[in-house]
Formats: C-alpha cells, sequence, structure tokens
C-alpha cells in the first residue's frame, strides 16, 4: 500500500520547539550564601525574581508568581560578587508583575550606594509621590529581592533602622555590616540632626553620604530640615540628592 | 504500594511534585503542543507564545486542582483543550482587528534559530503545505491539525473541540478535500 502523500506531508509538519522555550515559562532556582545566610534565589530569562531565606521558599514562590521551578546548575552570572558585595547594580532583575509604583520604588531604592541609608521619604520624593510615604514602606516591604533591591539602606528618620523583609535584627546586622554607623546616625536623630553641611564646601547631605563623613568637626553643621540648611546659604549635594529639584 | 502507582510517569511526578512533575509534563507533551500551535497559527513566533502560555496555564491551574483530579486527568486532550481555548481566544482578539494581507504576510514558520540549511531543506517539503493549512477555516484547520499533524485519535479530538466524533470526522475529510483542492490549483 503507498503512503497518501498528503497525510505523510501533514505529519512532516511536527516540530519540536526551541530549547530556550522552557525559560520562557519556567524559572530556576538556587541556593547561595549571603550576608544573613544561606538565601534561596529564583531567576528566570529576564533575571533574578524572588530572593527567599528560612523555610518554605517554593510555596511562597508558586504562591506570589505561579510559575514553575526548576533546580538550576549554577547560580545566573553576577549573583554571587552582588551578594558578596552589595554593588548590584549591573545585575538584571526580572521585576514584571509589579506595579509602576513599586517598580519606581525599587529602582529607587537601587540607587542607594553601600553604607549609606536614606530615609523613607527620600523615596516618596524620588518617585514624584511625597505623600506616599506609608505606601513607600508598603512596596519595600513586599520587595521579591531584598538586598539585590537594597532595601535595607531605607531607614526612619528617627534614627530607628525600621521594619524589613527578614526582620529588623537582620536589618541592623547588614547595615552595620556594609559600614553604616547606625550609633551615629541615631545621636544625631536624637538631636534632631537630619542632615550635615560643610562650611568648606556649602554643601548639604544626608548624614551617611560619603561627601558628609569627610566633613571635620569644625567644619559641620547640623540641620533639622532642608529649608533651613538652604536659608543658611547651602545647596543640597549632588551625589545624596536630599533634594529632588537638584539637577545631577 | 500506594493507590496511584498503576499511573503513567507524568501523573506520578505531578503527584509527587508539582514542579518536577511539570518537567515531565513539559517534556512529554512540548512538540505535540508546540507543533500543534505552529500549524494552528502558521508562525513560529505565535507558536512560541501559544506554547508558553498553554503551560503556564497548566501550571497554575495543577497548582489548585485536588490529588484525586490529577490521578484522573488525562494530560494530552487536557493540554491541547488549553491550546485551544488560547488559540481560539487570540483568534477572535486578531479578527477583530482588520485582516492581514495574506500577500505581504507569507506564513513564517521557521525557527530563527535553524540552520540555513535544515531550513530550506523542510521549507521546500513543509512549507507550501503549511501555507495551505492557514488557508482552511478554523474548524476544518483544527481537526486536521490534531489528527494528523499530532496524530490524535478522533475520540480525543471530539474532546478536545467538544464535538461529537461524526463532526470530527466531518471537519477531516472536508479538510483534507480542500487541501487536494487547493494544492492542485497551485
Amino acid at each position: 500500500m503507498t503512503q497518501d502523500p498528503l497525510l505523510t506531508g501533514l505529519a512532516a509538519l511536527a516540530a519540536e520547539p526551541p530549547e530556550a522555550l522552557l525559560d520562557r515559562i519556567a524559572a530556576r532556582w538556587v541556593r547561595v550564601p549571603a550576608p544573613i545566610g544561606e538565601l534561596a534565589v529564583a531567576f528566570t530569562d529576564h533575571g533574578v525574581a524572588y530572593v527567599h531565606a528560612g523555610e518554605g521558599f517554593a510555596e511562597a514562590y508558586r504562591k506570589r508568581f505561579g510559575r514553575p521551578l526548576l533546580p538550576a546548575a549554577r547560580p545566573p552570572a553576577g549573583l554571587l560578587p552582588a551578594l558578596r558585595t552589595g554593588r548590584t547594580a549591573g545585575l538584571p532583575l526580572d521585576l514584571r508583575g509589579m506595579s509602576d509604583f513599586q517598580r519606581d520604588v525599587l529602582e529607587a531604592a537601587r540607587t542607594i550606594p553601600r553604607g549609606e541609608v536614606r530615609p523613607y521619604s527620600w523615596i516618596a520624593a524620588r518617585v514624584g509621590r511625597p505623600r506616599a510615604v506609608r505606601a513607600v514602606g508598603t512596596a519595600l516591604g513586599r520587595n521579591p529581592v531584598p538586598l539585590l533591591v537594597p532595601c535595607h539602606r531605607v531607614t526612619r528618620s528617627d534614627g530607628a533602622v525600621g521594619d524589613y523583609v527578614f526582620g529588623a535584627a537582620a536589618k541592623e546586622r547588614l547595615l552595620l555590616a556594609e559600614g553604616v554607623d547606625l550609633d551615629r546616625v541615631r545621636a544625631l536623630a536624637d538631636e534632631r540632626v537630619f542632615y550635615l553641611a560643610s562650611d568648606t564646601t556649602g554643601v548639604v547631605c544626608f548624614p551617611t553620604c560619603h561627601n558628609a563623613r569627610r566633613i571635620t568637626p569644625v567644619h559641620r553643621h547640623g540641620f533639622r530640615s532642608l529649608a533651613q540648611a538652604r536659608a543658611a546659604g547651602y545647596r543640597p549635594c549632588r551625589t545624596c540628592r536630599p533634594a529632588q529639584d537638584v539637577a545631577v | 504500594m500506594s493507590e496511584f502507582d498503576c499511573l503513567d510517569p507524568v501523573r506520578k511526578a505531578l503527584l509527587d511534585d508539582l514542579d518536577e512533575g511539570f518537567a515531565e509534563l513539559y517534556g512529554a507533551y512540548r512538540g505535540l503542543v508546540f507543533s500543534a500551535a505552529l500549524r494552528l497559527s502558521g508562525r513560529w513566533a505565535d507558536a512560541e507564545d501559544l506554547t508558553a502560555e498553554a503551560f503556564l496555564r497548566a501550571y497554575r491551574a495543577l497548582a489548585g486542582y485536588e490529588r484525586r483530579r490529577i490521578a484522573e486527568l488525562q494530560p494530552r486532550a487536557w493540554l491541547m483543550t488549553i491550546l485551544m481555548n488560547i488559540w481560539r481566544n487570540c483568534a477572535r482578539a486578531k479578527s477583530r482587528k482588520p485582516p492581514p494581507d495574506l500577500r505581504e504576510e507569507p506564513v513564517d514558520d521557521v525557527d530563527p534559530g535553524e540552520d540555513v540549511e535544515d531550513a530550506a531543506v523542510r521549507r521546500e517539503t513543509g512549507q507550501e503545505l503549511a501555507e495551505l493549512l492557514s488557508l482552511l477555516p478554523e474548524e476544518q484547520r483544527a481537526a486536521v491539525v490534531l489528527r494528523h499533524v499530532v496524530d490524535l485519535p478522533v475520540s480525543e479530538i471530539a474532546t478536545v473541540l467538544k464535538i461529537p466524533q461524526g463532526t470530527v470526522k466531518s471537519h477531516v475529510s472536508r479538510g483534507l478535500k480542500r487541501l487536494r483542492t487547493l494544492g492542485g490549483a497551485r
């Protein structure tokens, strides 16, 4: 019996999907060492999507993202150095599924350098919603990629470190390990000093800005508000950007 | 011995661990889902989108299923049903836009990552038939693709398309007849 060429032709139209298609569907996961102990990290073809400490990683990921999670042979390029150094700028992140506001908040937090902290109100001003300080706190509390978006560097203006996805104690440990002088930040806050200015440069900064840390005691002046510092003739620092209306 | 020991490896794996089970499910049926998606949509990029969406929806559905429901699942027909629903919704959404000019948009069913020579060989043999398939009315194309490209039995196609077996057979035979006419006319 000869085969019907039409049926043979149709059967030959079957095709295999490209290898990479699975990575559009499923995320991969690895365990990696971090400054606060071992972490589980999930990543997709877009970047790192989820960082989790402790039990219940797979269930938490499934509940939040609804995407299959398969083991990875190795961590994504750049993850281990980013966790080790706290410098995460180049690492691709997968922030799909977040609102524009959440993404803006995380992108703003990502600009805070290691060893420095910023108040929640600074993030709110940065994303153009100066009154949404509480919403900023909520968005940071839902940060899916702690450490990689360093939400631990956003602290309360009264000198307390504030809440953290992995707990306030972990936040304090991380900041100390990154070289933030929390005692000094608290001492300044107790004196109602939230900005430091230098009378040699005429610049006013957040206390943990690397420019502020260089000011010698005789030239250092503390301020409660930016308006007071400006009234005294100081201009906001272009590095730590205490004011949003200053061009970089 | 568990009550589920008689199951096929895919369902057994799904009952053991949803994520490992998903990997089994994908490995077993990716070619089937992708082939159907490619020949229904006629475009490589659409086929990748449809396949990814179908497996993602399948995973999300499985995450909410009771064990009993997974044990009773007919994975192949179930996956193809999900794919057909997505494809119909996409086709419906597209039909609301102005129809594409077929002369300007030739069927593009080539893997962009495929070797040029392989693609040329496959193009010669399959391209013309793939283009003819895209000229069939939707229900005939669906029946022909499920029956003769991915080789599903008529009873399963009836389940997937939610139509009687007799109607499946008539869609298939009309589709084949039309393909022969179209092929002869070229």
